[in-house]
């Protein structure tokens, strides 16, 4: 794991975005009065986006002395310009393919993360948390995944066989993962957000979302991405290649007091937030 | 002792000419004598007339800040004759472009590319050495410190904070308060909102009380609106900003390039009757090219 971890920090940086986010960014960003909010939307749409300008913000040589959690807050720490011209040099890398090995639609894929992000947030207001605090939550949903996308593009032929291992023998994909590959999509992801020095929570969330026992890192915005992360499939909305339903871990369902058919059913909006989603990559 | 010398007060451009003789034409540089230590902000055209005055100080040691790489802070480096002559020693400070990953020393070495300057940076002199600077890190010059404020602009732009024993003063280099990129009805107005205050309040904290505070004020409250997101601040903002952190003086500095002598004066009145009670502090001053003031 070790040298393939050293292999993939390198190629991650040259890692692109989603086509449809690419696209808006450089059509945005071509207009002299694009609106800044509209910027700020496309990228806290986009895992890859997200994940690289936190990063960028969050790196050691530009030293901010706080964790930049968000692109909002990002925004008002570094300035709209920087934040701009960093997802412009990031829309100028190209773009992910339309389809990933073994036939992965990237676009179910982002339904997924997207769908993962908004139930995240809606669980975490559902246990109180205050609206800047559910920005969190819906990072921590949004890149929970990212390992997957660094496998799939620069992985292909390892990442394949696992994705035929989980249709053919049944297996998750993390144990299809770890026969192929050596290491599984969280632990990657935990590891790359790591050292991009991501803020310590995301990092967790990435790391732990498949963990069903209870860590001692556990927090609520790593509860809330698990619960995201199964009832999105449940509902089956998007897909990012994991065909086994996991069921709901048992010190997640007691922070909530109550299983998962139940909880699905008591997030209101949920249809809704998800429509919202769908219409918003569909542009 | 802490001592400082416009050296240029222009922002964007240099302007010579009639109409700036009082002021200035030059573009930013601020001289300061802190104890024994030469500390220079910044290396617009202002940088060149301050070379010509240190001969007597050869062999010089000195500590160049820059607050951001826009051209008119860093026009004149090139022309910061200390930099030619063997024995000067110089350090370059600034901070690290997260976009490029530039540092000061990249930019220095493109300014003095083939196309644009006959002597190339290898050629230089004089010892130099570049510091790429993280935020609010504490940089000790004897018995100076100068810290760095990360501020507000379209470019990385670190404001400087120079304390000599009791004596203080604080640039912005380019500066405009972030402002709401959401209308009040929408959901994320409130968050965006607390950031802004965060942001705000950690500047502050930052200058709290400082002797003199010397701000980007390149616009009048009526032209502020048209150039809104430019980076640069208003008489409002300068003087709301002097208020809250609590400094004696204040100078208004990044005098734009149209504005004659004449009407720089008349809208520093302007805005100076506009303020409803006038407490002793903050005193405010025009910022003026040659124009020495001792803390
Ligand atoms: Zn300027
Ligand atoms: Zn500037």
């Amino acid at each position: 794991m070790g040298d393939l971890h050293q292999q993939l920090v390198q190629m991650v940086d040259k890692m692109p975005a989603f086509p449809g986010s690419v696209n808006k960014v450089l059509q945005m960003t071509s207009a002299i009065d694009c609106a800044p909010k509209d910027l700020v939307q496309v990228i806290e749409h986009d895992p890859v986006m997200m994940a690289k300008i936190l990063k960028l913000v969050n790196s050691a040589y530009f030293g901010l002395s706080r964790e930049i959690t968000s692109i909002k807050h990002g925004v008002v720490f570094v300035g709209l310009n920087t934040i701009k011209n960093l997802a412009i040099s990031i829309a100028t890398m190209g773009m992910l393919p339309k389809t990933g090995p073994a036939g992965l639609s990237m676009n179910e894929f982002l339904l997924h993360s997207l769908g993962t992000a908004s139930i995240a947030k809606l669980l975490g207001k559902q246990l109180g948390v205050t609206s800047d605090k559910a920005t969190d939550y819906f990072v921590g949903g949004l890149l929970h995944d990212i390992g997957k996308v660094v496998f799939t593009q620069f992985m292909p032929q390892e990442m394949e066989r696992a994705l035929k291992r989980v249709e053919v023998e049944g297996i998750s994909l993390p144990v299809a993962e770890m026969i192929e590959i050596g290491a599984d999509h969280a632990q990657l992801g935990g590891m790359l957000a790591e050292k991009w020095q991501l803020p310590h929570a995301l990092v967790t969330c990435i790391k732990e979302h498949h963990s069903a026992e209870l860590k001692d890192d556990s927090n609520k915005v790593l509860d809330c991405v698990i619960a995201a992360n199964i009832i999105v499939k449940q509902v089956g909305f998007g897909s990012a290649g994991n065909l086994i339903e996991d069921r709901l871990p048992d010190h997640v369902s007691a922070r909530f007091g109550m299983g998962l058919d139940e909880l699905q059913d008591s997030i209101r909006n949920l249809d809704e937030e998800l429509e919202k989603a769908t219409a918003f990559i569909r542009v | 002792m802490l001592q400082f010398t416009f050296r240029g007060v222009r922002g964007s451009i240099a302007s010579p000419g009639s109409k700036t003789v009082k002021y200035g034409g030059n573009t930013t540089c601020i001289e300061v004598r802190a104890g024994d230590e030469l500390i220079i902000l910044d290396a617009g055209t202002g940088i060149f007339p301050l070379s010509q005055t240190l001969f007597p100080e050869f062999p010089l040691t000195c500590h160049i800040f820059i607050t951001h790489t826009h051209w008119d802070h860093i026009q004149g480096l090139p022309f910061f004759i200390p930099m030619f002559v063997a024995g000067n020693s110089i350090k370059i400070y600034g901070g690290q472009d997260p976009v490029t990953g530039n540092n000061v020393q990249d930019v220095l070495s493109r300014q003095l590319e083939y196309a644009f300057f006959p002597i190339r940076e290898a050629e230089l002199s004089a010892d130099l050495e570049y510091i790429s600077l993280s935020e609010n890190q504490v940089t000790n010059i004897g018995n100076v410190e100068v810290v760095n404020v990360l501020m507000n602009h379209p470019a990385i732009d670190y404001g400087y904070k120079v304390t000599c024993g009791n004596k203080s003063l604080f640039f912005t280099g380019d500066h405009e308060w972030p402002y709401n990129i959401y209308d009040p009805e929408d959901d994320d107005y409130r968050l965006f909102e607390d950031h802004i205050a965060q942001k705000r309040k950690s500047i502050i904290d930052m200058i709290k009380e400082v002797d003199v505070l010397i701000v980007d004020t390149a616009y009048t409250d009526d032209e502020y609106p048209a150039k809104k997101g430019w980076g640069h601040g208003s008489f409002s903002s300068s003087i709301a900003m002097a208020q809250e952190a609590g400094v004696k003086h204040c100078f208004f500095t990044h005098h734009e390039p149209t504005r004659s002598d004449e009407s720089l004066e008349k809208i520093f009145k302007e805005a100076l009757d506009k303020c409803p009670n006038k407490p002793e502090y903050p005193k405010f001053y025009l910022a003026q090219e040659a124009f020495t003031f001792k803390i």
